[in-house]
C-alpha cells in the first residue's frame, strides 16, 4: 500500500522513495502484528481452524505470543464472563502501547445468546477494554477473522505517531 | 589440613519448601479457561487443585426460560467441538417423552453425522495431544483433514462449528447428491493420515518417553470417579453406550471398542488413553461405510416433526456416547413446553475430577501431558 508502489515510479533513476516516515513507520507496523491469543471459548477453536492449514494466519505477519508484553493487539476469541473479565483487565493494561483490541464472536462483542438470561456473562468486552474492531458471528467464519485483520491493518496504517497531543490540542 | 567430612544426606528425608504455582486461566495448554493450583516440591507435582467457573455460562438457567427447540444451540454450545454428538441424547430424551417415531432415513444421517463430528474431535484431541508435547506437524496435518469433514456438515448444516442440526423426529437439512462420495473421500482421507501420524507422532521415540508409564489411571480409580469415553477405555475397561446400551441404530452396525492394551508403556497411561482415540476413529470410519451402504436414499428428513413440541408430566433421563464420554440430560417437565429443569451431566467435567488422582508424583511437565490426554472442553465443565 503506498509505498512499494512508488518504487515502480522512481525518482531519478530509481531506488528512491519520497514519503513521510510516519507512512514508513506505518507500513511496518501494521505488517508485523504480534498477538496475544486469549482464546475462551468456541471461537477460539474456530481461531485454531485458522491458525492452522488452509488459512494459515500467519501470512498477515501476525505471531502468537503467550505473554503480553511481547503484543500488539489482544484477541478476545469467547465468552467472557465476570471471573474472567478482571483476569483480562489485567492482561490489557501489561501490554505495552500502542495496543489493539480486536473482539471475536457474539458474546465477547454483545454477550450474544447468553445476552438475555446469561447471569454470569459479561454483555460485550467493550464495557471494560476498548475495542478497535469487532467481528461478527457465532462462532465467526476463517473468512470473517481475515477481514478482521485487514480492517485492524488499515486501522493502524492511518494513525498518527508524531505531534500525535499537538494534533490532538491536548497539550 | 582439616580433615574433610563426609555427610550422608538421606534426600528423600529432606523436607523442602513446597511452592504454589497457579497454571492459567489464561495459558496456552491448559485447553479452554481451567484454572489449576499446583502445588509443587521441586519439580515434582505433589497436589494439584482445579478451579472452575471461568467459563460458566449459565446453561441451566437458560432451559428454564427457553422452549424445548430453542434449547438446542445452546447445547451445541456446551461441548463446542463435537456439537452434533450432543444433541443426540437430548433429542432422543424428547423422542421418548413424546412417543415421536424417528425415520430410517434420519437414524442413518444421524449415525453418519456424529460419527464424522466424532472423528473430527478426536483429531483435535490428538493434535492438540501432541502440540502439548512439542509436536506441530500433526496438528497442522488434522487440521488439514478436519476441514474437509467440516464441509460435509457444513452442507447439511449450514455451519462450520455449532450445527443445530438435530430436531424432534429429524434433521434440519437433507442430503444433497454427492454426499455418500464425499464421505468416502474423507473416510480415505482420514484413515491416510491416521497412518501417517501413527509413524510420526505415536510410535515416536520422544513421544513415547514423554507420555508412556505417565498418569496411569487403574480401572478401579478411573470406576471409582465415573469416568467414561475414552479415558474409562484407556484403562482397559471397554465400556461403551453404543454396544453395552444400544440406541438408535447401533445395533445395526459391526465395530470393535478398542481398550488400551499397553503395547507401549503401562495400561491407563497418557499413550495408551491417546491410542484409544486413534483406534476409535478407525471404528468411527467403519460405522460410516456400513451406515453409508444401507442409508436409504429417498424420503423426507422433516416429515416426523412435531408442529408444536409440549411435553407430558414426567422425568426422564437419556444418555449417549459423546467422543468425550457419557453425556446424559435429566429433564423435568411439568407439561408445558418448557423445561421445569434440565440437568446436564457431562463427561468432562467428571473427567476432570479425576486429575488431582492420577498426577501427583509426576513432573510438573507431565501434568500438561496428563490434562492433554484425558481431553476436556471447559464449555461442558463449566456449563
Amino acid at each position: 500500500m503506498g509505498l512499494l508502489n512508488k518504487l515502480d515510479d522512481p525518482y531519478e533513476g530509481g531506488g528512491i522513495v519520497l514519503g513521510k516516515v510516519e507512512e514508513l513507520l506505518n507500513w511496518g507496523r501494521s505488517k508485523s502484528d504480534w498477538y496475544l491469543h486469549f482464546g475462551l471459548a468456541c471461537c477460539a477453536i474456530e481461531f485454531m481452524a485458522m491458525n492452522a492449514s488452509h488459512f494459515d494466519f500467519m501470512r498477515f505477519g501476525t505471531i502468537p505470543r503467550t505473554s503480553p508484553r511481547q503484543a500488539d493487539f489482544i484477541m478476545i476469541t469467547g465468552t467472557v464472563t465476570f471471573k474472567m473479565a478482571d483476569r483480562i483487565k489485567i492482561l490489557y493494561e501489561q501490554m505495552a502501547e500502542p495496543k489493539y483490541v480486536i473482539s471475536v464472536g457474539s458474546c465477547s462483542n454483545s454477550g450474544g445468546p447468553y445476552w438475555e438470561h446469561g447471569y454470569h456473562v459479561l454483555k460485550g468486552i467493550d464495557q471494560i477494554i476498548p475495542v478497535d474492531v469487532y467481528i461478527p458471528g457465532c462462532p465467526p467464519r476463517p473468512e470473517a477473522f481475515e477481514e478482521g485483520m485487514i480492517l485492524l491493518q488499515k486501522k493502524i496504517s492511518r494513525q498518527a505517531i508524531f505531534n500525535k497531543r499537538k494534533r490532538l490540542g491536548t497539550e | 589440613m582439616s580433615e574433610k567430612k563426609k555427610i550422608d544426606i538421606e534426600y528423600s528425608q529432606l523436607d523442602s519448601e513446597r511452592m504454589r504455582i497457579n497454571v492459567g486461566p489464561q495459558h496456552p495448554s491448559t485447553h479452554g479457561v481451567l484454572r489449576l493450583e499446583v502445588e509443587v516440591d521441586g519439580e515434582i507435582v505433589t497436589d494439584v487443585v482445579p478451579h472452575l467457573g471461568y467459563l460458566h455460562r449459565s446453561f441451566e438457567k437458560h432451559c428454564e426460560y427457553m422452549t424445548y427447540p430453542q434449547i438446542i444451540p445452546y447445547i451445541d454450545r456446551m461441548d463446542y467441538i463435537s456439537a452434533m454428538n450432543n444433541e443426540w441424547p437430548y433429542v432422543m430424551a424428547l423422542e421418548k417423552m413424546l412417543d415421536v417415531k424417528v425415520p430410517e432415513k434420519v437414524e442413518y444421517l444421524r449415525v453418519i453425522v456424529a460419527e464424522l463430528n466424532r472423528i473430527a474431535n478426536h483429531q483435535i484431541a490428538v493434535a492438540t495431544f501432541g502440540l502439548d508435547a512439542g509436536a506441530f506437524t500433526p496438528f497442522l496435518f488434522y487440521f488439514r483433514d478436519r476441514e474437509y469433514i467440516i464441509w460435509i456438515l457444513e452442507k447439511l448444516s449450514g455451519a462450520r462449528l455449532l450445527y443445530n442440526y438435530f430436531r424432534v423426529g429429524g434433521v434440519a437439512g437433507d442430503v444433497y447428491p454427492t454426499f455418500k462420495e464425499e464421505c468416502h473421500d474423507v473416510i480415505a482421507k482420514v484413515r491416510k493420515t491416521n497412518a501417517e501420524v501413527m509413524n510420526l507422532l505415536i510410535h515416536n521415540n520422544i513421544f513415547i518417553k514423554r507420555t508412556a508409564g505417565v498418569g496411569i489411571l487403574t480401572p478401579d480409580v478411573a470406576i471409582n470417579y465415573g469416568c467414561s469415553g475414552p479415558v474409562l477405555r484407556g484403562s482397559g475397561m471397554a465400556h461403551d453406550l453404543r454396544r453395552d446400551e444400544p440406541y438408535s441404530i447401533y445395533d445395526r452396525f459391526d465395530f470393535d471398542i478398542p481398550v488400551g492394551k499397553g503395547e507401549v508403556g503401562v495400561v491407563g497411561d497418557c499413550w495408551n488413553r491417546n491410542m484409544v482415540r486413534m483406534h476409535e476413529m478407525e471404528q468411527s470410519c467403519r460405522i460410516i461405510e456400513q451406515a453409508l451402504e444401507q442409508m436409504p436414499m429417498e424420503g423426507d428428513v422433516t416429515a416426523a416433526i412435531p408442529k408444536r413440541i409440549k411435553l407430558p408430566k414426567g422425568e426422564i433421563y437419556s444418555r449417549a456416547e459423546n467422543p468425550k464420554g457419557e453425556l446424559g440430560f435429566y429433564i423435568v417437565s411439568n407439561g408445558t413446553d418448557k423445561p421445569e429443569r434440565l440437568k446436564a451431566r457431562g463427561p468432562s467435567f467428571v473427567n476432570l475430577s479425576v486429575i488431582p488422582e492420577i498426577s501427583k508424583g509426576y513432573m510438573f511437565a507431565d501434568l500438561i501431558l496428563i490434562l492433554g490426554s484425558i481431553d476436556i472442553v471447559l464449555g461442558e465443565v463449566d456449563r
